[in-house]
């Protein structure tokens, strides 16, 4: 298993090698002109000449490919065109808030949909399990910002427990954490509740209908532990499937929360750099989360083989 | 006195019928039967019979959901289970009745090692702790005849062989040392050496406790052998109950006639060599495949080593082995459904063994299959129609010619042609079989290939597929390969019989000489360990007694 995780980590440099390629042209093949936004409408095509060759947007393309990617290799993510800033600097200030809110999101999410799909899959038919899937509908087709909105109305300016908006780090203050972060974490994990429920739900209820199943009511399992032991670790690899690539997409999906709560996160920060056609700043931030993505692909691949003895061999 | 025997029933069952829920519709009509200590009554029947569900009801174990007891009775040990609550009846389960299932494959959970499961039987009714649990566990294994009960115990269920499995799932059935061992089955997927071994283990395990065994099974050459006595079941009802010699030797219903009579002989009948020119001969076909990868490799799987058989016009060649002995590989090169690595298959003349897939394409026709399992290899989306005509239609015959062709072989098969816009869902397994065989000989090939083609069907409606097989080889001059496990189905069909082991023909001749006077050790193995051989069912006696 170790061997494999080893190879399985090997394999990811190839691809990263692959995104850099696809991130590096995909953002010099796009139309618009970065030189020309930084020097702004009244520039000269001398001055413009110049920034480019500062730049070294002047260089043969796969110059400027090579040099990009020894940057990288030595740690310089360059200088934000916009801000002036290291694009290094800027990402590490906003990652704090994206990931904490991504943490407690999907903690929260597992936690509460898990138990509800498994609940759900043994009362199947009955009305307990036609109100849970219909909360879950609910959570599927109800849009983030109405989520958000919602919860700062009810929660927020009716009854005060929370703040309306910002976002305090945790190891500033942990309770002011806890206090930011609910609403925010409450509206992201709607649509992953709802997901992870309804995976949950189904692949429970398919295991259930095994042999195996009846094999251990046969000798005389308690049907909580039929269900919790037998059933549930079955199932576990579709849902460690979906609430991976939740994840996965959880990290750039957070630009409206951040927006609605006012956070100050790495989705924001990639909006804002698109906007701004900051190159250095999106190429890192694009290299960041296909690098996020890889990671926890790898990791859903650890967690088959910890949860289903047959992908170890 | 009295009072003792009334009590010596372990299981008794009164009155029982099962319906389902939603219409009412009894599956179970008013069976009542008894099973004493020590010993095993069989419980016989075709699929549909009622059988499963009896053992189920036993057991509590019926789907609430879809079934319901109507009423009857039904007693293990003295204790009524039908009135028993729920925490009740959990704890009945393995320490008074216990259950073996049929399929050892799926019946283990795949993600826990196989001892934790055997435990968990001692762990839920409070038995012990965790080390004297586990020491009663590897004595378990070693009473089931487990190699290595310490190794097996650390073992996952995938990484044993389907033998072990059952051996596995019969500990657990009998570590608490029941009254009552419910077997539904329990050989059926097993291959017939192994099926032996745990037909022995079974009754000697039973002899030990004095267990009560209901044995379930559709195979009465299991029954010959096994049975104290016999309950016949069909549709829901019992139509016969008695002694084995009783049953076997002197059936008083009809059904268990017809049922006894259609068990194939392992006597094969008397047939003329067929002397029809030869339509495919292969020579030093193999197929081997690469396992492992680039990080590491690992030597190649040889599923077939080099092999060389023929089959003539209106010939059956039966190619017969046990599970991994490379049979369904075999016809899958044959087929050229994979490409193998080594050798030559001539049909009529083309050695079709390279040929690509453009130039393979003119020759498929000539080779059709029909697969095992009639539920799955029919599109369940198609109407039977357009399952038989799609080949026809692929190779250019105009449609209404193709329907018409349709109807025709339909009713060939002994179907009607007013079924032809039905789906597959709306027949029987016989039928579906049978809508295989006329989508096989649609494009008239001149060889078909029947892989386990009946092992899924009944024996009485195994011996009609059988006839309809001989038939149309007969009529056609279609050669046919038939791959079985079944040596009494094998001796009923087959001109000529091929035993394979290893990926290898271990012995090969006229079905008469493989199997009356076999020559290699492995195939008097096989024979010997086919189940019931001693009794002539089809006479009502054991072989070698006059009438």
């Amino acid at each position: 298993m170790f061997g494999y995780i080893v190879r399985r980590s090997v394999m990811t440099i190839p691809v990263m090698g692959v995104v850099a390629l696809i991130v590096f042209a995909l953002l010099h093949f796009a139309p618009g002109d970065p030189a020309a936004i930084m020097a702004g409408d009244s520039a000269s095509p001398a001055q413009l000449a110049e920034i480019r060759a500062r730049l070294g947007l002047d260089q043969p393309l796969h110059i400027q490919f090579f040099y990009w990617l020894g940057q990288l290799g030595q740690g310089h993510f360059g200088t934000s065109l916009h801000s002036h800033k290291p694009v290094a600097e800027m990402i590490s200030s906003r990652i704090g808030p994206t990931l904490s809110l991504a943490v407690t999101t999907m903690t929260f999410s597992l936690l509460v949909a898990i138990p509800m799909g498994v609940y759900a899959a043994w009362a199947r038919g009955r009305l307990s399990d036609r109100l849970v899937m219909m909360m879950a509908v609910l959570g599927f087709s109800t849009p983030v910002f109405v989520t958000g909105y919602a919860l700062i109305y009810l929660f927020s300016l009716n009854a005060g427990w929370f703040p309306v908006q910002g976002f305090t780090p945790l190891a500033t203050d942990p309770v002011r954490f806890l206090q930011t972060a609910t609403l925010p974490t409450l509206t992201l994990s709607a649509v992953y509740v709802a997901l992870i429920a309804r995976i949950t739900r189904s692949s429970v209820l398919e295991i259930l209908g095994e042999d195996f199943i009846r094999t251990a009511r046969a000798k005389g399992v308690p049907e909580a532990r039929v269900v919790l032991r037998h059933a549930l670790r079955n199932a576990a690899v579709p849902i460690v499937t979906v609430a991976g690539s939740g994840a996965a997409f959880l990290i750039s999906g957070v630009v409206v929360t951040e927006s609605v709560f006012n956070i100050p996160g790495l989705g924001r920060l990639m909006v804002e750099s698109v906007l701004a056609r900051d190159y250095p700043l999106i190429q890192s931030l694009m290299l960041l989360l296909s690098l996020i993505y890889i990671l926890i692909n790898l990791g859903i691949d650890v967690l088959y083989m910890v949860f289903d003895p047959r992908i170890r061999a | 006195m009295t009072e003792i025997n009334a009590n010596a029933d372990v299981l008794r069952i009164e009155g029982l019928t099962v319906a389902l829920k939603q219409s009412g519709t009894p599956v179970i009509d008013d069976i009542s039967f008894g099973v004493r200590a020590g010993e095993t009554l069989c419980l016989v029947g075709e699929s549909g019979s009622g059988k499963s569900v009896t053992s189920l009801a036993v057991m509590g174990l019926l789907d609430p959901a879809a079934l319901e007891v109507a009423g009857g009775r039904i007693t293990v040990d003295g204790a009524d289970v039908l009135s028993a609550g729920a925490e009740e009846l959990r704890r009945m389960r393995a320490s008074r009745m216990s259950m073996v299932f049929q399929e050892p494959m799926t019946a283990l959970n795949p993600v826990e090692k196989v001892g934790a499961q055997v435990e968990e039987v001692l762990r839920v009714h409070g038995e012990g702790n965790a080390a004297s649990r586990r020491r009663r566990v590897l004595e378990m294994f070693e009473a089931v005849r487990l190699p290595n009960p310490e190794r097996i115990h650390a073992s996952y269920p995938h990484e044993l062989s389907g033998g072990q499995r059952q051996r596995i799932v019969i500990s657990m059935a009998l570590i608490m040392n029941p009254k009552l061992l419910i077997a539904d089955e329990p050989t059926t997927a097993l291959d017939v050496t192994t099926q032996r071994q745990i037909l022995l283990l079974i009754s000697e395990l039973q002899q030990r406790f004095g267990t009560a065994v209901l044995f379930i099974t559709h195979d009465f050459g299991v029954v010959s052998e096994i049975a104290d006595r016999i309950v016949v079941m069909n549709r829901g009802r019992t139509v016969e109950i008695g002694s084995r010699t009783d049953v076997l030797s002197n059936p008083q219903a009809d059904y268990t006639r017809m049922l006894a009579s259609a068990v194939p002989s392992l006597v094969p009948p008397q047939r003329p060599a067929s002397t029809d020119p030869e339509v495919l001969s292969v020579s030093n076909l193999a197929m081997s495949y690469k396992v492992g990868d680039l990080f590491s490799p690992r030597p190649p799987v040889h599923a077939l080593k080099a092999t060389d058989m023929s089959l003539r016009r209106g010939e059956i060649l039966g190619i017969v082995g046990e599970s991994g002995s490379g049979k369904t590989t075999l016809a899958r090169c044959i087929t050229r459904l994979i490409r193998p690595s080594d050798g030559s298959i001539v049909l009529d003349g083309v050695d079709i063994s390279r040929l690509g897939e453009t130039a393979l394409r003119p020759h498929r026709r000539r080779l059709q299959v029909v697969f095992q399992d009639p539920f799955r290899s029919l599109n369940a989306r198609k109407r039977v129609r357009d399952i038989v005509v799609e080949g026809m239609l692929n190779f250019g015959t105009p449609k209404s010619e193709a329907y018409e062709r349709a109807a025709v072989l339909l009713e060939r098969v002994g179907l009607s042609r007013d079924m032809l816009m039905r789906f597959p869902h709306q027949f029987s397994g016989g039928q579906r079989q049978r809508i295989c065989i006329a989508r096989a000989l649609a494009l008239d090939p001149d060889v078909l290939v029947a892989d386990e083609s009946v092992s899924a069907l009944d024996v009485s409606v195994q011996k009609q597929v059988l006839e309809l097989l001989r038939g149309i080889c007969d009529e056609r001059g279609v050669g046919i390969l038939f791959i079985t496990h079944d040596l009494r189905v094998a001796a009923q069909i087959c001109d000529r019989i091929a035993v394979m082991r290893d990926g290898q023909v271990v012995e090969a001749g006229t079905a008469h000489a493989v199997l009356a006077t076999p020559e290699h050790s492995y195939t008097r193995e096989l024979i010997a360990a086919a189940p019931g051989r001693d009794w002539d069912f089809a006479n009502f006696r054991p072989y070698g007694q006059p009438a």
